[in-house]
């Protein structure tokens, strides 16, 4: 075995083989299922449960509103202060104003002692129009039937159309997967280039270092650090993904069937035109793209994963050179907070950008710095999923990964002779304008 | 003499200042060479040029007669004075590691390390920690892994510095072994005392310039002050006249009948003329020649090089 072989070997093993490992590699998926399963438990168990006063100033015009979803309306013929003055003594969730002449203002309020949800707030809503509209009819003498035969909704679908000549559908989704890649691109970073950097620590407050770079070159003894890691890495990641879709698919048969059933239920559910009129263009589209199917077969996968190892890989040999440069400059991890600023600052500005970028994946702003290596990994994973396939010119992609290697040649290269010189420096933190020295330093 | 390591004119220089300014040293081989100097002459920078960790601003360096290369690196072991190890590995994983990477095999380090822990009754330590041994312990090992690939140079930068004196005596024997078996040592110290018993030859630098070299007696014989110290049994007059003029009596101490002076040597006259000269008259108990020891020589000489520069100051 090669002298980068072996250290290479050593690095990962000795990872590997820690219970640290183990236990972070079995624990991920598992807390990641929990948090899932608890924010699905929560949000089922979520009492919908309200008990609305409603105060309604249209002298009965307006019928009662029916009760549903687990709301009921109670009406009481108080005056509004007066209900303010008892709300808290009283057990009603909310009040309910609805002001005179609903019709023209189509405006109510809602006092709450406990914030509604969203789909509470919605649900009201719905029932409230539905009875405004009733009345709205009934005053301009215009059938119900007619009403919900002319009522329209229009959904628009947005394609892109490519240079060569196709149509690409956008996939909401696709935004969402994308943004996930980014993200895990940018966890994955920061925690093995942070496992980099307290490597060099260890081999220079150990003092081993010095024994080991009279037998192989720094350089050596660098990039084989990077490559270990890196390794253990990969091998995190892919035990997390296979543990990941056991685990769901065995959650899916355990704990998630009836919802599963539920949801196959209710799409197949025929719709009413009243269930249609209750519905906004944005639920429709939801739905309609809410569809697993979509999340199956709309994204382009094979082409995602791709980019999204040559991303992960790329990003991390850059990143993880400089967190081994930190490591050779400083003696202890306490003092590595100057010279992580400037590394970790693009790493998170790449991922705050990305949220924009998935609003907006052809602007300048994301053709810049899926451009820039030290924000691609994250931005071009982001932006070549949110555009959809074919989205992203394939030139502003080889542009990007040609940069992306210049740029972890470049920073390995100016790494190599931080750490060189660093790595045989003990008791002085040194200042920026002495590592610039260092570089200079002939081997 | 044939020399295993030839470093000419070695120029090194940091940013802030020279660590080597034209430093050449050649070690014999077979033999034990002292590289000797205060804290910070440039000893350890030399020493890092010739594991090749840093290259030298100019200069150059011979390894056997040819020019110092990395294949060279399985020929050299060396123990920096800021060692360790990886304190949460395991002792015979680690060794075994550190052995493949001077180039070893994995089976014959491991015959090799059975070997040494068999020698230093050390077996149980195999699968321990690093970190759950005494530092003197980790020295051992330490030492053993210095060693293991048997390099024709071993280079041990202050390597009792941590030890025990039962430990010290330990490897100091194992290094007079392995200079025996025909090993060639660098030994760099500031510690003189150690140098005078083990050491052949030795180099002196100071402020990174060599400013002494040579096999350890002619340096002596070189700074011997023509000192002389006599144990006598007689009358003390009598001894005094047979002195005659080629010597002259410095101090004089009696005790329990023997006289005990000491003379400095002022003619060119041999110590046997000397001994012709009093036999007559005294009965000799013993005559030795007062040596500097090499701190005296290592002090004299920083001194000597110092003075001027502070008279200008």
């Amino acid at each position: 075995m090669s002298k980068v072989g072996l250290i290479i070997h050593r690095e990962y093993f000795t990872r590997v083989k820690k219970k640290s490992f183990l236990l972070m590699t079995l624990l991920g998926p598992i807390l990641m299922a929990m948090l899932l399963i608890a924010v699905f438990w929560l949000g089922m168990k979520e009492s919908n449960e309200r008990f609305v006063l409603v105060i309604d100033e249209n002298q009965g015009v307006l019928g009662e509103l029916q009760n549903s979803d687990g709301i009921t309306y109670d009406y009481q013929n108080i005056n509004f202060k007066d209900a303010q003055r008892l709300f808290n003594e009283s057990n009603y969730t909310d009040i309910l104003y609805i002001p005179p002449n609903i019709t023209k203002f189509d405006a109510a309020s809602l006092l709450f002692k406990k914030q509604p949800s969203a789909t509470v707030l919605r649900a009201i809503e719905w029932r409230l129009e539905e009875k405004v509209e009733e009345l709205k009819l009934i005053e301009r003498n215009i059938s119900k039937t007619h009403f919900y035969e002319i009522k329209t909704s229009i959904s628009i679908k947005p394609s892109k159309f490519t240079k060569a000549g196709e149509s690409k559908e956008i996939v909401e989704e696709a935004s969402a997967v994308g943004f996930v890649f980014g993200l895990m691109i940018y966890m994955f970073i920061f925690m093995y280039g942070v496992q980099v950097m307290r490597g060099v620590i260890e081999e220079k407050s150990n003092r081993i270092v010095e024994v080991i770079i009279s037998s192989v070159k720094p350089f050596e003894l660098m990039i084989g650090k990077i490559i270990g890691v890196g390794l253990v890495s990969f091998t995190q990641f892919l035990l997390w993904v296979f543990l990941t879709i056991i685990l769901f698919t065995g959650l899916q048969f355990a704990l998630f069937s009836d919802v599963f059933e539920a949801a196959n239920v209710m799409s197949q559910m025929q719709m009413t035109p009243e269930m249609m009129q209750g519905m906004t263009t944005e639920m429709k589209l939801a739905q309609e793209s809410g569809n697993p199917d979509n999340l199956i077969n709309k994204i382009p996968w094979g082409n995602a994963l791709t980019m999204f190892g040559f991303y992960f890989l790329g990003g991390y040999l850059l990143y993880s050179a400089l967190f081994a440069a930190v490591g050779a400059a400083v003696d202890s991890e306490t003092d590595t907070q100057q010279f992580m600023l400037p590394i970790t600052m693009p790493l998170i500005f790449a991922y705050m950008i990305s949220i924009f970028i998935v609003q907006n994946p052809d602007g300048p702003a994301a053709f810049w710095f899926s451009i820039i290596p030290f924000t691609s990994p994250i931005v071009m994973m982001v932006r070549f999923l949110a555009s959809g396939e074919g989205g992203v010119p394939i030139w502003e992609i080889v542009l990007s990964m040609a940069l992306l290697i210049v740029g972890f040649v470049f920073t390995t290269w100016i790494a190599a002779k931080i750490y060189r010189t660093g790595i045989l420096m003990y008791g002085k933190k040194p200042s920026y304008k002495e590592l610039w020295k260092w570089l200079s330093y002939k081997g | 003499m044939e020399y295993l390591l030839q470093a000419e004119n070695i120029v090194k220089k940091f940013a802030t200042h020279v660590a080597l300014d034209g430093v050449s040293i050649s070690v014999p081989k077979g033999h034990i060479f002292g590289l000797l100097g205060p804290n910070g002459a440039g000893k350890t920078t030399l020493i890092r040029i010739i594991n090749q960790i840093t290259g030298p601003d100019s200069g150059s360096v011979l390894f056997d007669g040819q020019p110092l290369n990395s294949n060279h690196v399985a020929d050299i072991g060396y123990l920096p004075e800021e060692r360790g190890l990886y304190k949460k590995m395991k002792v015979g994983e680690q060794a075994l590691y550190l052995a493949q990477l001077k180039g070893m095999s994995k089976s014959e380090a491991q015959n090799k390390l059975n070997h040494w822990f068999k020698k230093f009754e050390i077996e149980g330590w195999w699968n321990k920690k690093v970190e759950e041994l005494s530092k003197g312990m980790q020295q051992k090992i330490q030492f053993i892994i210095t060693v293991l690939h048997e390099p024709k140079l071993l280079i041990l930068d202050e390597p009792f510095s941590g030890f025990d004196p039962i430990n010290t005596n330990l490897i100091k024997q194992e290094i007079l072994e392995l200079k025996e078996k025909g090993s060639t040592i660098i030994f760099s110290t500031h510690n003189m005392s150690s140098v005078e018993e083990i050491c052949d030859h030795i180099a002196l630098i100071n402020q990174s310039k060599k400013i002494l070299d040579g096999p350890i007696n002619e340096i002596r014989d070189a700074y011997s002050s023509n000192l002389f110290e006599l144990q006598f049994k007689g009358n003390m007059i009598a001894f005094t006249n047979a002195l005659w003029t080629g010597y002259e009596l410095l101090e004089q101490e009696e005790k329990g009948g023997i006289n005990k002076v000491k003379i400095k040597k002022i003619s060119k006259q041999s110590t046997n003329n000397l001994l012709e000269a009093i036999i007559p008259h005294v009965e000799v108990v013993s005559l030795n020649e007062i040596l500097p020891s090499m701190n005296d020589i290592f002090i004299e000489k920083v001194n000597e090089i110092n003075q001027p520069q502070k008279e200008v100051i």
